[in-house]
């Protein structure tokens, strides 16, 4: 039999679109802000702060919320996070301060740390006016690779610290994965680029984009011009799913079409397919899972070896691709993606479980799951060629990403590393908090 | 079910729970919503001279703490805006449809004996069942020579009270102002001048808050603002203890106490009714929630009795004043030491916050991040119980009494007082 795959755009009445790619918790008003600030305990050396891998004074800048004092609860945060914003919408609280809130212990609901942040970042955005103060100029020149949290967070460091950054990024917009790779709904309209505004605006950071390591410069080139250097490329690569058919039309990269998706102006005007099938367990595999859902694909399956426990994505993340009309199916292994006339038609798994040993066993018994589109999202890849180009030294790499120090420190003696290139939680707060640590260990060496 | 029937001053009423003289108790319309609502009894708003009184806008202030609304509660309202014939006549019509509640009439009139017999002698037509002097009042009137000027020296609260009882055959209740160093002193003079009852505590000399955008005092008139009486749940405290110092007072001894401040519940009411108040008087509640809230104080002080196998509200008048003592009466040899239920701590860690930096660094903490535990070191620990307050947990720091074997010794007794008499 032959069927043509159904994959369109428009699948839903225009006006749809809209809401579904709106604000997925729209902020907090004052009143009930204050309502939620009000049930913080003011904790003495307080759990949710030791959660945070950024450090946050939360129970803070809770009080300043609750006082009126939404530029001090600002600024507290922005102390220690110059993301701050982002990480309110973006940050998987119920597994970080939030997961560890005492009310969470005493009644299961926690303090909404996150909605809470926002309420005061947004405060202080809407206020328009630069709170931070560059210190006198210090003469050294630092060159970051990659405007993503992580390389955006140290600029902004060591520009507050009196030094002067180059900032380069190989795409056109900086931002990293909170302008490319995080689902529409969690950071809508142009809060990603209006944060970076805020963050550039400290001045000494310039900003040149469209410059790839490897193919515009080399790290030698880098290491003579600047005084130090911070990688902060990301995971360029995508990891490779080793299974037949993944040259059929219609199989793609679930990292690329979300980019898509972000920089597309009007959603309604993406193609996807009717029934879609999406290999992997991460919040990757969620994003793409219910971004498809929310452009009108019928039926969604996301196909996880494993169980739910094994996941990547967070059972908070499993929760809302299941309320948003995603199945999630465990214990499949992809086995091949079948097509016809070179367009995929179905996604053939089998069937798995855990071993004695702890291993993933195949039973050997397989199933088939139909779709016009199936999309790989087993995770991406630190690419180190780039850093080999020229011939210079590269820094030592360790299982697939930069080895560093506990500051950030590569092989190299002048150059750091931090986000998601370097080992850790794939998460923005860690890619900031590396940054952060990264610009306090090079102005120590910039000045010592 | 128990009985909640009540009576004060001779003047009986289905339950002990009275609106006071204020605004829900200033015209016949909001009264018999009060009376259907199933309030006992109401003390009219304060009539006065004519021409009538006039009031201000704003007229209220009031204290929000971290979210929860009317904390505290405070005016600069005057007695009552309307003509003296409208509320007699009034008063009168409430009081023929009403007849089992009871029902009490406020005045406040300048320190003149023919004013107070003008106005006692309306009072009586109406067929009310008594009135109040209103010395209570902390702002405008006072100005006046009215409310609490008067009630804050003794020899005008028994005067005006002696002419009260000899121009009236009603029972006469004193309200009284708490803004006086020792509040014994205008009860005993009510008491002197013949009083049936005394009502307190009327409102406390206030500042509500500041306008740090317009720089004036709230409640704010035309950008100007001018202190008020302060009441609502916040003053509980400061009632509690004034009703009670009457009630231990001998020469106060056969005077009725109608108590009044920061009652909202049964349970509020109980409080005052153990530490010897025989009825008791509302206002911010009601203004706040409106004159349903009587409906739950009837019921929960209702369970209340019967839980507690009392019949009525006899069974427990004054039951707390037996031990309400002076502090030198205390048992200096009692110790307690404070207990951490591990099982149902959240580890918060604000009783250790508070020992550490307030009191005697006898909470210790041990243990990294969310498996820390908190512990009391005995030694230390004075049984101050400051920890127990600062919990968020209900129940989960008590206070163990040690048994250390000591007698009862109080300070009078202990050889630690540098003035204790010579044995």
């Amino acid at each position: 039999m032959t069927r043509k795959p159904d994959i369109k755009a428009g699948r839903l009445p225009a006006g749809v679109y809209v809401g579904n790619f709106a604000d997925i918790q729209p902020p907090l008003d004052r009143a009930a802000a204050l309502v939620e600030a009000s049930r913080c305990y003011f904790c003495h050396d307080a759990p949710c702060i030791q959660a945070c891998p950024t450090g946050i004074d939360i129970p803070g800048f809770i009080r300043g919320i609750a006082t009126g004092n939404l530029r001090g609860a600002a600024m507290k945060i922005l102390a220690e996070n110059i993301f701050g914003g982002a990480c309110a919408r973006v940050c998987p609280t119920e597994v970080l301060c939030e997961g560890v809130c005492v009310r969470q212990a005493q009644e299961g609901r926690p303090v909404p740390i996150g909605r809470l942040q926002r309420h005061a970042t947004d405060f202080l955005q809407a206020a328009g006016s630069q709170p931070f103060t560059r210190a006198a100029d210090s003469g050294r020149r630092v060159a970051v690779v990659g405007a993503g949290p992580a390389g955006l967070a140290c600029a902004h460091r060591l520009a507050v610290l009196g030094h002067r950054v180059t900032v380069y990024e190989a795409r056109r917009r900086p931002g990293g994965l909170n302008e490319y790779g995080i689902a529409a709904y969690k950071v809508p309209d142009d809060f990603a680029q209006r944060e970076i505004d805020f963050i550039t605006a400290v001045g000494g950071i310039d900003l040149r984009c469209g410059k790839a390591l490897g193919g515009d410069f080399d790290l030698a080139e880098l290491r003579g011009k600047f005084d130090a250097v911070f990688l902060a490329m990301g995971q360029a690569g995508v990891r490779a799913l080793e299974v037949e058919g993944g040259e059929l039309d219609g199989v793609e990269d679930a990292i690329e079409f979300i980019a898509r998706l972000r920089q597309a102006d009007d959603p309604a005007t993406l193609p996807v397919g009717r029934r879609v099938v999406v290999v992997g367990g991460g919040n990757t595999a969620i994003d793409i899972a219910v971004q498809c859902k929310r452009l009108g694909a019928e039926e969604v399956t996301i196909a996880y070896r494993r169980g739910p426990e094994q996941m990547g994505a967070t059972r908070h993340e499993q929760e809302f691709a299941q309320i948003n009309g995603v199945r999630i199916r465990h214990w499949l292994r992809p086995l091949r993606f079948a097509g016809d006339n070179g367009a995929v038609a179905s996604a053939q798994f089998e069937y798995t479980h855990m071993g004695d040993d702890g291993r993933l066993v195949g039973s050997g018994e397989t199933t088939e799951i139909p779709c016009d589109m199936a999309f790989r999202a087993v995770g991406q890849a630190v690419q180190s060629a780039p850093l080999r180009e020229g011939g210079g030294e590269a820094p030592t790499m360790s299982a697939g990403r930069i080895q560093v120090d506990g500051d950030g420190l590569t092989s190299l003696p002048d150059v750091w590393a931090g986000g998601d290139c370097v080992a850790g939680e794939d998460l923005t707060v860690q890619a900031v908090q590396d940054g952060k640590l990264a610009a306090t260990a090079i102005d120590r060496h910039l000045r010592g | 079910m128990a009985d909640l029937r009540c009576e004060i001053a001779g003047i009986k009423s289905p339950n002990p729970f009275w609106l006071a003289s204020a605004p829900p108790t200033d015209k016949a319309y909001n009264v018999e919503r009060a009376f259907r609502a199933g309030w006992g009894g109401a003390v009219w708003k304060t009539l006065g001279e004519d021409p009538p009184i006039v009031n201000t806008a704003s007229r209220y202030g009031a204290m929000s703490y971290n979210g929860q609304r009317v904390v505290g509660f405070n005016n600069i309202e005057l007695i009552t805006d309307r003509p003296l014939d409208v509320n007699l006549r009034e008063i009168k019509q409430v009081k023929r449809d009403w007849p089992d509640r009871a029902l009490v009439v406020s005045l406040m009139v300048p320190c003149e004996e023919d004013s107070w017999r003008r106005i006692l002698r309306s009072v009586e037509d109406t067929g009310a069942d008594g009135v109040e002097l209103n010395f209570g009042c902390p702002h405008g009137m006072s100005e006046r020579g009215m409310g609490s000027a008067v009630g804050q020296v003794p020899d005008y609260v028994e005067m005006v009270t002696r002419w009260a009882k000899s121009h009236s055959r009603m029972p006469v209740f004193v309200k009284l102002t708490p803004n006086v160093t020792n509040i014994l002193a205008p009860a005993r003079a009510a008491r002197a001048g013949g009083a049936d009852a005394v009502s307190l505590i009327n409102t406390v000399t206030s500042i509500m808050s500041v306008d740090l955008d317009s720089m004036a005092p709230t409640p704010t008139v035309d950008g100007k603002g001018s202190h008020g009486g302060y009441c609502g749940p916040a003053v509980k405290p400061i009632a509690l203890h004034l009703v009670a110092q009457i009630a231990r007072d001998p020469d106060c001894r056969g005077m009725a106490i109608s108590g009044i401040g920061g009652i909202e519940t049964w349970r509020d009411a109980a409080e005052f009714i153990a530490l010897g108040a025989d009825a008791i008087q509302v206002c911010t509640g009601a203004m706040h929630y409106g004159f349903k809230i009587v409906d739950d104080m009837i019921g929960g002080l209702n369970n209340w009795l019967d839980g507690k196998g009392h019949g009525g509200l006899g069974d427990f008048h004054g039951a707390a004043l037996t031990n309400l003592v002076d502090w030198q009466d205390l048992n200096i040899n009692y110790e307690l030491v404070a207990r951490i239920d591990q099982a149902s701590c959240i580890k918060c860690g604000l009783c250790h916050i508070a020992c550490e930096d307030t009191a005697h660094q006898a909470i210790a903490v041990s243990g990294p991040g969310p498996d820390r535990r908190f512990e009391v070191v005995d030694e230390d620990c004075v049984g101050c119980n400051l920890c127990q307050h600062v919990c968020p947990v209900e129940g989960c720091i008590g206070m163990q009494a040690v048994d250390n074997g000591k007698p009862y010794m109080n300070w009078t007794q202990d050889p630690r007082n540098p003035m204790r008499a010579a044995e």
